[in-house]
């Protein structure tokens, strides 16, 4: 069982469909529990999973590795650390508290969306377990289907310009995937005569500088525009203003994440040397997207873009935090990643539960919601306060790692990122406030219902992650130092081969950068 | 010395959980039952900690409590511990100790709110995260404490967000707050990046800050200026001090308690602890007294303006905030720290003094509607008084020993200079001024109120003048801890204080600042006579303008109306901020997205939709179906290529 906990984390969901398909499509209730459920004991299966896995080891935990297409090398090849450990987590509880809040949401093919649903948790879960390139790639595609289907269905008035929007861009980004991977695949080929896709033994391959360069492009472009990385983002607002509260949760909490996980999981330890060269470009966006997000953010009138654009500012940390290429920043970047799935995941709750009651997520036809709807404002203010980084909650441990981080490998970019921090306490707060506080101006806005037991069920586990990880964060630091650790001393060792290709030319530098080489590892 | 120093902030949480979640589900009675026991015992446990300080041999008093292990992430590692030492004691007996007369005051104060239950909820939530602030023993702790003593001003600020002017305060203290915050955190990183640590017992160790800081250096320099940004945000000094006086929305025991007596006065406690830093950069000590005085005279000279009764306090408070600037600037840490202790005392009498005459006056705010109260509020306006004689520091109370102390030291210290203690002595008179026209106004006088305000004048309950009682007591004798020697006093204070200010005894400077400080006996005692006598004339003009000849206050107003018009307009710095910085930045973002994001990326990529689109639709024609038309252009295209074959073949 323990070597095939990842299969069945993975697939678990598919079986929840197969049993679908015997329930006739008029038992809503039915289908509704059945989907929960499903989810529920996959999330159990998850915490089994985190219970077995090892924290102290490096390397790749529960690997399978048997062959599918044997004649181009494509392996079911398996295998998390703990970046993707805590990624798997953060979906399987996203995914388990879509299943209560689309509970009243959906009234008109709920079958075909609850199958949607669980198709959508098998092919986040793949991407995220797949140590093979063309296993990820599958799962990477597979993955856009029932999105497309929850966004362009199930949306709003805009529906299917968001969702051909949403699509196209992925999958421009994806057809270069598609292309660098084969190039890959071949050049493997030619260095060792063996046909493969596997991540790891790519890890290994020395690639040419200049291949790496293109590889790195491709592969960054498809992962950027999934993040999304400024100017990459215009899908993002369209997509979640459109999709079904649920849609949003999971494409900000978990599908935004392919793309950071992409980069730290394929461009990083495969192309550390162009990852190097590139360390500039991706922060200078990086920091763009942090306060051009949080500017824009602000005079949305929308609350549900208004969160969105804070997506492209957070994300922007994670790039941040990442491309400081250091321990401390890296941590940073993958706990914001699970912040940020919970953070934003609760706001998009939060908005379509007042978007249930009001039909309108215009910021100018609420105010003071605090009156008629005290535990709704509480746990709003709470989420948002996580949003902004407040100390002993989430957000603020993964923004100080990440500028702690940055500031190490350049200082001006740890100030330029900083400035966000005030700017998502000026966008953030003053939606709270139009929402929350002031006078009661609409009558509709008077007698609405406070939350009820299902909407409190679907917000205090986040609220019980926000102050966890906040307060408590070492358990999730710890399990993944040696997967930072391990990437680390790829991009370490890419380091000391560009030093060593610049000193070829200078044989009389050799000596002194040597000597300033060691010095950097000692006091490490 | 191991203790469980967490002892102290637990109650407060402890309450602020109970009252937080069984909100709208008790009683009154128990609501303010749990909140007052909580910083009670948190008051009786920072007591009792005092004395086991007090009881270790005066180089080893610190007591220690290591929690537990919050961030840790390689060679950076954080713990929630504590830490008690002199100076942390001090401000753990003055925080929890005012917190608690507060707490009691407020029973009566706010007995009749619809949020009584949200408001001690918040009150609890203040005093944990002030006492963590105090408590902890590493910057990164302290800033939880730091940005939480922030949250809780934001949420009593706009307590009553139905007002809009309250909840645009609440946001604009968070928001200004932030951008001192934003200093804070970069001022940190330099910290653990040059000295590896961010706990107080290894990065300010002045062996350690010696061996990887150069004095006077760029790096130094740098951390202690961000540091100091993040101290003029939450301690409401140039440029950043414009949300306190609108933070007067809140309620007024709030204003006490936090915008007067503990928050605010966090940035200078902060300083005061990283005076191993502070010490090692000379330059922004210059630029920390330079602030520091420059905010106390303008915001005083701002006081002597208002009208309204807390906005005269909020401005005062700032002057005084400026003080203790000025006193850390001119490395009398001590003396900040004194009068921090002092004006805690008195600042929050002046507060609930008012707060006690706006019960009466049934929400009045506004002097001019005032007068006459001496006889209506016999305990308030006795209280007010003393309060009042305190902090124009008239010899024998609290506030005339710390601030001599600052005025002196601003004189004698080596980092001091005639001009830093110039200004003080002016504002020492303005000082004098406005309080004394705010008690003329509010107190003596006719009563210029409406007579149905006027029939229901009355003193306030005993919950709320006891606890007046209490401070002007305190505001009385609280000085008698640090005599100076000069009045054959020892400055026990000073002493106690020492083993804390290792930056002043490290520094060569600073020890002889020091020992001449000690040696002019004669010119010390002649600008301390010289400064009372100012604060004198002072008061007979106040006296001369708002008692004896009322008429010359309105033709003094008159001739200097350009003046008047800029100082009560607060020098206009709301409307420069929100003209150069506000306005800019909306319309700035509307135009990003309006132009960048909707124009001209979406333009491009639904442009090429639409090119895509109509080259489609122009070659649909050619997939028409027809089969004669695509054997006629299959024939054409058969006898163009043969030509060209024969022809270039």
């Amino acid at each position: 069982m323990e070597n095939q906990i990842l299969t069945l984390v993975t697939f678990f969901p598919l079986m929840g469909i197969i049993l679908l398909l015997f329930v006739p499509k008029t038992r809503h209730d039915t289908i509704k529990a059945v989907s929960f459920i499903v989810a529920f004991i996959n999330l159990l299966w998850s915490i089994w999973m985190y219970a077995m896995f090892d924290p102290v080891a490096s390397g790749m935990q529960f690997e399978v590795n048997i062959p599918w297409v044997s004649g181009f090398g494509i392996h079911y090849h398996l295998g998390i650390d703990g970046i993707s450990l805590l990624l798997i987590m953060l979906t399987t509880i996203l995914s388990t508290i879509v299943m209560i809040s689309s509970w009243n949401a959906i009234k008109t093919g709920v079958k075909g969306y609850f199958i949607s649903m669980l198709l959508l948790e098998t092919g986040m879960i793949g991407v995220f377990v797949s140590l093979d390139l063309f296993l990820f790639y599958v799962f990477w595609e597979a993955m856009l289907i029932p999105m497309y289907f929850i966004i362009g269905v199930w949306g709003g008035p805009r529906k299917i310009y968001a969702a051909i929007k949403f699509v196209l861009f992925t999958m421009f980004g994806s057809l270069l995937m598609l292309v660098a991977l084969l190039y890959l695949f071949f050049m493997y080929h030619g260095y060792t005569g063996e046909y493969t896709f596997d991540m790891l033994k790519m890890y290994e391959m020395p690639i040419p500088l200049g291949a790496q360069t293109y590889i790195f492009l491709a592969f960054a472009l498809a992962f950027a525009i999934k993040v999304p990385i400024w100017p990459f983002h215009t899908w993002l607002p369209d997509a979640h203003v459109e999709a079904p509260t649920a849609g949003s949760v999971i494409l900000a909490g978990v599908l935004l994440k392919m793309g950071t996980y992409g980069f730290i999981r394929i461009c990083l330890p495969m192309f550390p040397e162009a990852t190097l060269q590139f360390v500039p470009l991706i922060s200078i966006l990086a920091i763009i997207g942090i306060i051009y997000g949080a500017l824009v953010a602000m005079v949305q009138r929308d609350v549900k873009s208004l969160v969105a654009f804070s997506s492209v500012s957070h994300l922007g940390f994670v790039m941040l935090g990442m491309f400081a290429l250091n321990l401390q920043g890296m941590e940073g970047s993958v706990i914001q990643m699970i912040n940020h799935g919970i953070s934003t995941g609760a706001l998009f709750l939060i908005v379509g539960m007042i978007y249930e009651r009001r039909h309108t997520r215009m910021i100018a036809d609420f105010g003071g919601l605090s009156k008629s709807m005290p535990v709704f404002s509480t746990f709003f203010m709470i989420v948002t306060l996580s949003s902004i980084g407040l100390p002993f909650t989430n957000g603020f441990v993964g923004e100080f790692l990440i500028l702690l981080g940055t500031f190490a490998s350049n200082k001006v970019y740890a100030v330029l990122g900083a400035t966000g921090v005030i700017l998502a306490a000026c966008y953030m707060l003053w939606m709270l406030q139009r929402v929350i506080f002031g006078k009661i101006t609409k009558p509709e806005n008077e007698n609405l219902k406070d939350l009820d037991g299902r909407e409190k069920l679907v917000l205090i586990p986040l609220v019980i992650l926000i102050f966890w990880i906040g307060i408590y964060p070492k358990p999730f630091l710890r399990r993944m130092e040696p997967a930072v650790n391990d990437i680390l001393s790829r991009v370490e060792q890419a380091k000391v081969k560009l030093a060593e290709m610049e000193n070829k030319t200078d044989p009389v530098v050799y000596e002194d950068d040597r000597q300033l080489g060691t010095v950097e590892i000692e006091g490490e | 010395m191991e203790q469980p120093l967490y002892l102290i902030p637990l109650f407060p949480l402890i309450g602020f959980l109970l009252n937080g979640l069984l909100l709208g589900r008790l009683g009154k009675k128990t609501i303010s039952f749990i909140a007052c026991t909580s910083v009670g015992l948190s008051f009786l446990f920072g007591l009792k900690f005092f004395f086991d300080l007090l009881s270790l041999p005066d180089t080893a008093r610190i007591i220690e409590n290591v929690f537990f292990t919050w961030i840790p992430a390689g060679q950076f590692h954080v713990n929630v511990a504590f830490l008690l030492d002199p100076l942390s004691a001090v401000m753990v007996l003055v925080v929890s100790g005012v917190s608690f007369i507060i707490h009691i005051y407020s029973i009566g104060y706010m007995h009749d709110d619809a949020g009584y239950g949200r408001y001690f909820t918040y009150l609890n939530l203040f005093v944990f995260s002030m006492l963590m602030l105090v408590l902890a023993d590493n910057y990164l702790l302290m800033f939880v404490g730091w940005e939480g003593v922030g949250l809780c001003s934001y949420l009593l600020i706009g307590f009553w967000f139905e007002k809009k002017s309250a909840s645009d305060a609440g946001k604009k203290a968070f928001i200004v707050n932030r951008i001192g915050d934003f200093g804070f955190l970069l001022g940190m990183f330099i910290i653990f990046w040059q000295t590896g640590s961010l706990d107080f017992k290894t990065a300010l160790d002045p062996a350690v800050a010696h061996s990887v800081f150069a004095v006077g250096g760029g790096m130094i320099t740098a951390a202690t200026l961000l540091m100091f940004l993040g101290a003029t945000g939450k301690s409401a000094q140039i440029p950043l001090y414009v949300w306190l006086p609108d933070a007067m929305e809140g309620p007024t025991p709030v204003s006490a308690l936090i915008h007067a007596a503990t928050m605010v006065t966090a940035g200078v406690y902060m300083i005061a602890r990283s005076n191993v830093l502070y010490m090692m950069a000379p330059a922004t000590m210059a630029v920390v007294a330079i602030v520091g005085v420059a905010t106390a005279i303008f915001a005083g000279s701002i006081a002597l303006a208002q009208n309204d009764i807390k906005r005269v306090l909020a401005y005062s408070t700032v002057s005084q905030l400026g003080y203790m600037f000025t006193a850390c600037g001119v490395a009398a840490f001590s003396a900040g720290i004194f009068h921090l202790m002092t004006h805690a005392f008195f600042k929050a009498l002046l507060f609930l003094g008012s707060g006690s005459v706006i019960h009466a006056m049934a929400g009045q705010q506004d002097m001019r509607y005032m007068g006459g109260l001496k006889k209506r509020m016999p305990i308030t306006f006795w209280t007010f008084l003393i309060a009042t004689l305190a902090i124009t520091g008239i010899p024998g109370l609290s506030g005339f020993f710390s601030k001599d102390e600052i005025l002196w030291k601003s004189f004698s210290s080596d980092y001091g200079s005639i001009w830093i203690w110039l200004i003080g002595l002016i504002t020492a008179g303005m000082t004098a001024f406005y309080m004394f026209r705010l008690v003329f106004l509010t107190f003596y006088g006719e009563e210029r109120m409406d007579s149905h305000t006027r029939e229901h004048l009355h003193e306030s309950p005993k919950v709320m003048t006891v606890p007046l009682s209490i401070l002007a007591v305190l505001s009385v004798i609280g000085g008698y801890v640090g005599i100076p020697h000069i009045l054959g006093g020892d400055n026990r204070f000073e002493k106690f204080l020492e083993p804390v200010m290792k930056g002043v005894h490290h520094s060569v400077e600073g020890e002889h600042a020091l020992a001449s400080a000690a040696h002019n006996g004669s010119t010390e005692l002649i600008l301390m006579v010289g400064s009372v006598v100012l604060v004198a004339v002072f008061i007979y003009l106040a006296y001369h303008f708002y008692i004896k000849n009322i008429a010359a206050a309105g033709k003094l107003r008159q001739r200097f109306s350009g003046l008047h018009k800029i100082i009560y307009g607060k020098y206009f710095v709301d409307e420069l901020y929100n003209a150069v910085i506000v306005q800019p930045l909306v319309v700035g973002s509307k135009f990003l997205w309006k132009i960048f994001d909707v124009l001209i990326i979406d333009g491009f990529i639904n442009g090429m939709a639409v090119i895509i689109g109509d080259m489609s639709t122009g070659l649909r024609p050619a997939q028409s179906g027809i089969l004669r038309t695509y054997t006629t252009i299959f024939l054409v295209g058969v006898i163009v290529i043969l030509g060209i074959v024969l022809i270039f073949g």
